[in-house]
Formats: C-alpha cells, structure tokens, sequence
C-alpha cells in the first residue's frame, strides 16, 4: 500500500465523532459509567435547586408572612362585609372588628400560617408547592389576560422570551460559526484581524447600554423602529403576532450584534488549534480544497465543544436578559422579573427565579453531559 | 506548564501590542483617577444627589464644544462671580458700582439671567441694574430698595429675569427698539439687536449701582448667571449635574469595583480550588459538591434579591459579586493543584514532611500566579458591567456617581427619546474603555500563560 494511503486511513480514523461512534461509545465502552455519571449529575442538580429555592425562601420569607396575613385578612374582611346579614348583626364597630379579627386569627391558624415562616413544616411546605410549579397568586402584577396566578403569568411572559433570546442565539451561532470558520482559515489575514478585534471590543461594552444607543439612533433620530418593544394592540388580535415580531428587530439586531463576535473568536480558537492538526495538514498534502477543509474536516473535529457551548446558550436564552429586557420593554421574563423586584410581587420572584434556576441547571446539565461524552477524562477525574 | 519566571512575562507582556495597548489605557485611567480625587472637591462627589448644591447650573446642558461644529453656536451658560468694583463718594451720597463684563457670541437667545447678591447695610440703600449693549444702549433693568433696617445686617435676594419690574422698566425704554417688545422675555429684549429680534453679538456689561446716603454699604457677594444651553466639557444632566464631574468621579469608583472584586475572587478561588484538589479524596468531593452549587445559582436574579433585600450599599454589593466571582477559577485551581501535586518535587516535599498550609502556599500557589494575574484581569470587565448593570437598573448604590447610576438617571429622565446623547453616550463609552484595558491585558496575559493560544 502506498504510504499516502496509510497516512489516509490513519487521518479518517482519527477524525470525527460521527454518529457510529457515538453509539458505539455508549454500547461498547461505559454504558455503566455514563448512567452513574448521569444520576451523579442529576441528583447534584436537584440537590442545587433545592438549595435555591431555600436560599429564596430564606431571603424573602419574612415579607412573604407579612403579605400571606394580610392577604387572608383581606379575604375575611371581604367575605363578611358582602354579607350584610351578618353586617347588620353588630351592634358597634367595635364588635364587628373584634368578629373579623377573630375569624382571621382562626384561619391563619387552620392555614397554618400562625407558625413562625422559618419553621421546618412551612418551609417544607413552601418547597414543595414550589417544585411542584404551585406559586400561588401574584401581589400586584397580573398576565395580560388578567390572570394573577403567578404559573399563568410566567407561562404567559416564557414564549415571548423564547421568541427573542432563542431566535437570537440561533443566529449568533450561524453567524459566528461562520465568520469564525472563515477567520480560522485564513490566520493573519485582515478578516481575522477585523473578526478579533470586533469580538473582544463588542465582548467589552454591555448588551444594554448598546440597546439604548440603539433605541437612540432607529427609534428617536431616525425613526424606523419603535422605541418599546411591547406592541400596543391587545394579544387576542390576529395582527398581534405581525406587531411583535416588528417590535423585536431592534431588540434582536442588537442582542445579534453584540453576541456573535465573541462566539465567532471562540470558534475561531477551537478551529485555530485544530487546523494545525497532522491530519490537517496531510490533507493539504493530499491536495484537498482548503474551503472544503475548513468547513468539513475541521469544522467537524471542532463540533464537540461547539455544540456544547451550543447547547448552554440555547437553554440559557431561554430565562432571557433581566437588563436587556428592561431597556427594550420586551415582554418577556426578564422585565417580568424586574417589574416583580420593583414593586416587591415576592410570589412572583419565587417562581420566576424558580424558573430561571431550572433552565439554568438544565443548561448546565446538558453541557455537563456533552462534556462528559465527549471528553471521558471530565468523568474519571471526579469520581 | 509554568517553567515561566516573572522576567519572562514581563519581557513576554510588552512585546505585545494588545498589552501595551492595555497598559496604557489603564494607566491612563489611573491617573484620572488620581487627578479626580486630588482636584475635585469631595464635596461635589457627597452632594452628587443634592439638587441644591447644583442649582447655579443649567437643565440638560450640551457640551460646549459642540459649538465648534455648528454654525449656529447655541449660549453657553456663564456663571460669572467676580465683579470689578468701584467706589465713588461725594459728600453725601456713597456710589458703589459692581461691574459683570462678558462676551456674547451666539446666534440664540441665553435662557435667563439671575443676579444673586448678598450685601451688608444699613438703612435702605437704593440698588439700580443694569445693562450697558456693545452698540453702547444703556437699558435700565431695576431700581429696586433694599428692604429697611437700623443696625448692619446682611441680606440675601436675587434679581431674575423673570421679574416683572425688569419688564415694566424694559417696556419704558421701548423707543430704543423698532419692534414690539411688549410680548418678547426680557432677555429677548436685552440680548436684541434694535432693527429686529435677533441675538446683538458683542460685549456686554450688566451694572449693579448701588446708592447710599451718609453710610458705607456694599454688596460681600454676588453672582451674575446668565443662563445657557451649553455648559462644560460632558454637558449637565436634567437634575442640573455636571455630567463630566460624575465620570471623573465614576473612574475611581469602577476601578475600584472592579479590582476589589476581581483580586478577592480570584484569591479566594485559588486558595479553594488549590487545597481542594491539594487535599484531594473527601474534602475535595464535599468542597467541589459546594463550589457546584454556587455554580448554579443564576447570578443576576440572585444579585438582584440580595440588593433588594439585604442592602444596596456599594461596599455589601463588592461582597455579593465576590460571592459569584470564585467559583469558575476555583475549578481550573483545582485542576491544575491536581496536575502540580503529581510532580516529584512536591512528592518529595510531602515525604519531607512539610505541613500541608507551607506546601500549599510555597509550592502549588507560585506555580498558579501567571494564570492568576490573568483571570484578575480577565474577570474586571465582568464585575465593572455585572455592577453597571445592577444600578442601571436603580438597584445600586445611590450615594455613588457611578457610570451605571448616570445611565439609569439617564434611562428615568428619557435621554434616549429627548436626543440627550451626552447624557448615554460617555458613560457607556467609559464602561467600555475600561472594560477593554483590563481585556487587552488578560488576553496579553493569557497568551503567555497558555503558549497553545498564540499560534
């Protein structure tokens, strides 16, 4: 056999992991250990967001008493006074307040509320209506469909969320893969210089300090989007999904903007290292077009990090951008979050840290998997 | 791995461009702040949120030297505070004259003046304004008593153009004009040409006269404003503000913030990632398993519900961003403690017999300092924007002039939708550059540090 042969085989051998391979790695070698790396993994994280909502609870458990006991105070108070038989049957005000302070007194207790909120069961309890997606209802903020049921409004705001951050990392990825790939090829070239310098200075100003110079510009000067991102035509009319979707260009060119730089440098590093490979090299050798070696051959060994890091953005954008959100208007999680911290909704900033935390832990138990498949030392060290 | 002595990193850093760059970016920025803390008083940084102490300057003033692009130039604010002073006596009547000498340029109308006095008297002196126009008109502004008194005492008042009685004595000398004033401001009046209603460019000398019989009066202070659009190098904001003072002073304060956090976190990371790894078996499980759980507590919500229950104060929020700051690092501490632990001179040390605190701190850490300086640098940005961000959106500490705390006033007043671009433009700019010095010095840094990156 010719030696360029040899070389050939040994290059193909060493190249990617294509899907066989992945099967076979999950058949052959450690089906064993992979499961035990997964439970180990995902008790980790269930035990991480235990401690979450404790630590939650712990920080605005107080105030939450305070506004339980009034809530059912409230409840009371107008239970009986829409009953004006009963109204009518005090003789004084002062009779009256003594009967709804009683009545209060005696649900709180039946409720369970007249232990202190630190106790073990009320917490316990807390923690589980709260893993279990039970809120309860919101203080001040409502969904748009009037619902204050605190599951209604964060289900209500997560599409809208996912429509921008979600469409955004998908483009930022197509983008910076390419533009990465592309600089990666042609190292030292003005594209790479451009590329380079354009992700660490757009990597170094804020998301949403560019989004208000944005809204500045395309706005206010030259108007051509509009400067809030809620669209003001109500969520029932069938016009409602045309308005927002051009009420989100401006959030999106931003967010794009600012995001794919850094991700074209970061494949660009992983192409980088791998370009100088042996069996890059050889295939040059072999005389194999330079384009189709930068985007197949060696955009596929650089594929295990990429998906990886893929994999973390795409769950991660799903719990939105509190701040970016806020300078846009966009109805979605983040400014859900915000308006909850700004009037002090606590059932609201329950559940949405909640939720935030488990697309969190998600993100970070898939690429934690991805990791652990793709990089077998990650499991090993560990145990 | 680290074979690298402090010389050669040294050597390494400054032949690149990105370090230099770097470098002197930051040094740049130091020396501001040095300038900042040396020569503006710290009063102006105390009384940033005290609208009475900013109260001489204007509303949401333009830079000045945006004058220097346009063709129309738009009146700068002058707050003029040292008169030239005259004294003139005959026998019975004492004559002191007070003199505010000053150019006008522009091709606007200023917005106002305001005269503030305080003078030592007694009985009533008779206080005469006004105004001497570079075409050599001398308008009358007031003639106006100060209130009577039989002992000496001091009062204060001030004399703005909103004044009826200016406009009454204005209304008077009508025939000086050949338009219909009645309807005009008096300092469209004053600052007019006499052929038509446009701005009279020239020297103008705004005259206070103040007459007294037998005794000696005079005024102890006083100011002339003659009110502007445009003030100072960074403009003013709506609270009257001058912005360039807030990001001077903001400059210290990031570099600050920035450094304070990113040095302790990446302190604390080392030493906990070192010694977890050091220790190794059940220790490092448990303090890995507690490293993951703050891991994967979501930063910014988690920032937000401290700041909002806990304190916003400047010095517990470097304590919380510390808190989310350590965890990254103390992996990569780990990891490399564990590479570092197998190599034979530390064998060698343990069956020596050292304890575990010297072989930590005299033989693993050394080893770790180029990647330490590195992520400190590289973790600066993110502490600087994590903050910017946590008061862009109100939840910072309000007692500071923060960069952020300027684009959050900015963002309440609608800078953006108003058009006052000084107000958003230099403090985003600002966050940038500093975030990009300390880049540029992490990427310089980490270049060196890991010799696979440079190729």
């Amino acid at each position: 056999m010719p030696i360029s042969c040899l070389m050939y085989l040994e290059i193909v051998s060493k190249e990617t992991y294509n899907l066989n391979n992945i099967i076979s790695y999950f058949y052959q070698k450690s089906i064993l250990s992979m499961k035990m790396y997964i439970a180990k993994r995902g008790v980790t994280m269930f035990g991480v967001l235990l401690i979450t909502v404790l630590i939650t609870i712990m920080l605005v458990g107080s105030n939450m008493d305070t506004i339980l006991k009034q809530g059912v105070g409230f409840q009371v108070r107008s239970e009986i006074t829409e009953n004006p038989a009963i109204v009518q049957s005090f003789s004084s005000v002062k009779e009256f307040e003594a009967y709804i302070q009683d009545r209060t007194d005696e649900r709180i207790k039946n409720l369970g509320l007249d232990e202190p909120w630190y106790s073990p069961q009320r917490i316990g309890l807390t923690m589980y209506k709260i893993i279990l997606l039970d809120f309860g209802q919101a203080t001040f903020l409502t969904s748009d469909l009037g619902s204050s049921n605190v599951k209604d409004i964060i289900f209500e705001k997560l599409p809208r969320t996912v429509l921008l951050f979600t469409t955004a990392t998908i483009l930022i990825s197509i983008i910076g893969i390419f533009v990465g790939a592309l600089s990666a090829s042609k190292i030292g070239s003005t594209v790479d210089r451009i590329t380079s310098s354009f992700a660490i200075i757009s990597s170094s100003f804020p998301v949403w300090w560019i989004g208000m110079l944005m809204i500045f510009l395309f706005a206010f000067t030259y108007q051509i989007f509009p400067a809030r991102a809620t669209p003001d035509i109500p969520a029932s009319s069938p016009e409602y999904l045309g308005a927002l979707l051009y009420h989100m260009t401006l959030p999106l060119i931003t967010i794009v903007m600012i995001g794919f730089g850094s991700w074209a440098y970061l494949v660009r590093n992983f192409m980088v290292g791998i370009m100088q490979e042996d069996f890059i090299i050889a295939k040059k050798a072999i005389g194999i077009k330079q384009s189709r070696i930068t985007y197949t051959h060696a955009l596929k060994n650089a594929a295990p990090p990429i998906i990886t890091i893929l994999a973390l953005s795409l769950s991660g954008s799903l719990g939105g951008a509190i701040i970016t959100e806020a300078v846009f208007d966009w109805p979605g999680m983040g400014r859900l979050y915000f308006e909850a911290i700004t009037v002090m909704d606590l059932p609201v900033i329950i559940g949405a840290t909640y939720i935030l935390t488990v697309f969190f832990l998600v993100s970070i138990f898939i690429a934690d998997l991805l990791y652990g498949y793709f990089d077998p030392r990650i499991r090993t060290s560990t145990e | 791995m680290s074979s690298i002595t402090p010389q050669d990193i040294k050597k390494e850093f400054f032949k690149s461009k990105m370090g230099i760059a770097g470098i002197t970016i930051l040094t740049i920025l130091i020396l501001t702040s040095l300038i900042t803390i040396i020569i503006i008083p710290i009063e102006t940084f105390q009384e940033w949120n005290n609208p009475g102490s900013w109260i001489t300057y204007p509303k949401a003033a333009i830079p000045i030297w945006v004058n220097l692009f346009l063709f129309e130039k738009i009146p700068e604010h002058k707050i003029l505070t040292d008169p030239s002073i005259q004294n003139i006596s005959n026998e019975e009547i004492n004559l002191s004259s007070y003199q505010f000498n000053f150019n006008f340029e522009y091709d606007q109308f200023p917005n106002d003046f305001i005269y503030s006095y305080s003078s030592e008297y007694v009985n009533s002196p008779l206080l005469e304004m006004s105004v001497i126009r570079p075409d050599g008109i001398k308008l009358k502004l007031i003639s106006t008593s100060i209130p009577h008194s039989n002992t000496i005492t001091i009062h204060e008042d001030k004399i703005f153009s909103t004044d009826v009685m200016v406009k009454k004595e204005l209304i008077l000398q009508e025939k000086e004009f050949e338009f219909k004033i009645n309807n005009l401001s008096t300092e469209d009046i004053i600052f007019s040409k006499t052929k038509f209603n446009e701005p009279l460019k020239g020297n103008y000398v705004f005259l206070i006269d103040l007459y007294e019989i037998n005794n000696k009066s005079e005024i102890t202070e006083s100011n002339l404003i003659i009110g502007g659009k445009a003030f100072g190098i960074m403009g003013t904001d709506e609270l009257r503000r001058d912005l360039a003072i807030g990001l001077l002073w903001g400059t210290p304060l990031a570099l600050f913030i920035g450094l304070v956090v990113s040095i302790a976190s990446v302190t604390m990371g080392l030493i906990y990632g070192v010694y977890a790894g050091f220790k190794g078996k059940k220790t490092d499980e448990t303090l890995m398993r507690f490293n993951d759980v703050i891991y994967a507590l979501p930063a910014l919500p988690f920032l937000i519900i401290l700041s909002v229950t806990i304190s916003n104060s400047i010095f517990v929020m470097i304590g919380f961003l510390m808190i989310f700051g350590w965890v990254g690092i103390a992996k990569v501490a780990r990891s490399m403690s564990l590479q570092i632990k197998t190599q034979g001179y530390v064998e060698a040390a343990t069956m020596m017999g050292q304890k575990d605190s010297k072989m930590i701190l005299k033989h693993i850490l050394p080893q770790l300092l180029p990647y330490a300086f590195a992520s400190v640098a590289i973790s600066v940005p993110a502490a600087i924007t994590t903050e910017a961000g946590l008061s862009f959106l109100g939840l910072g500490d309000p007692s500071f002039p923060t960069w952020g705390q300027i684009l959050h006033d900015a963002n309440t007043f609608g800078a953006t939708a108003r058009g006052l671009w000084w107000w958003i433009v230099p403090p985003g700019i600002m966050i940038a550059i500093t975030g990009l010095a300390f880049v540029f010095i992490g990427n310089a840094l980490d270049a060196i540090v890991n010799p696979k990156l440079k190729r």
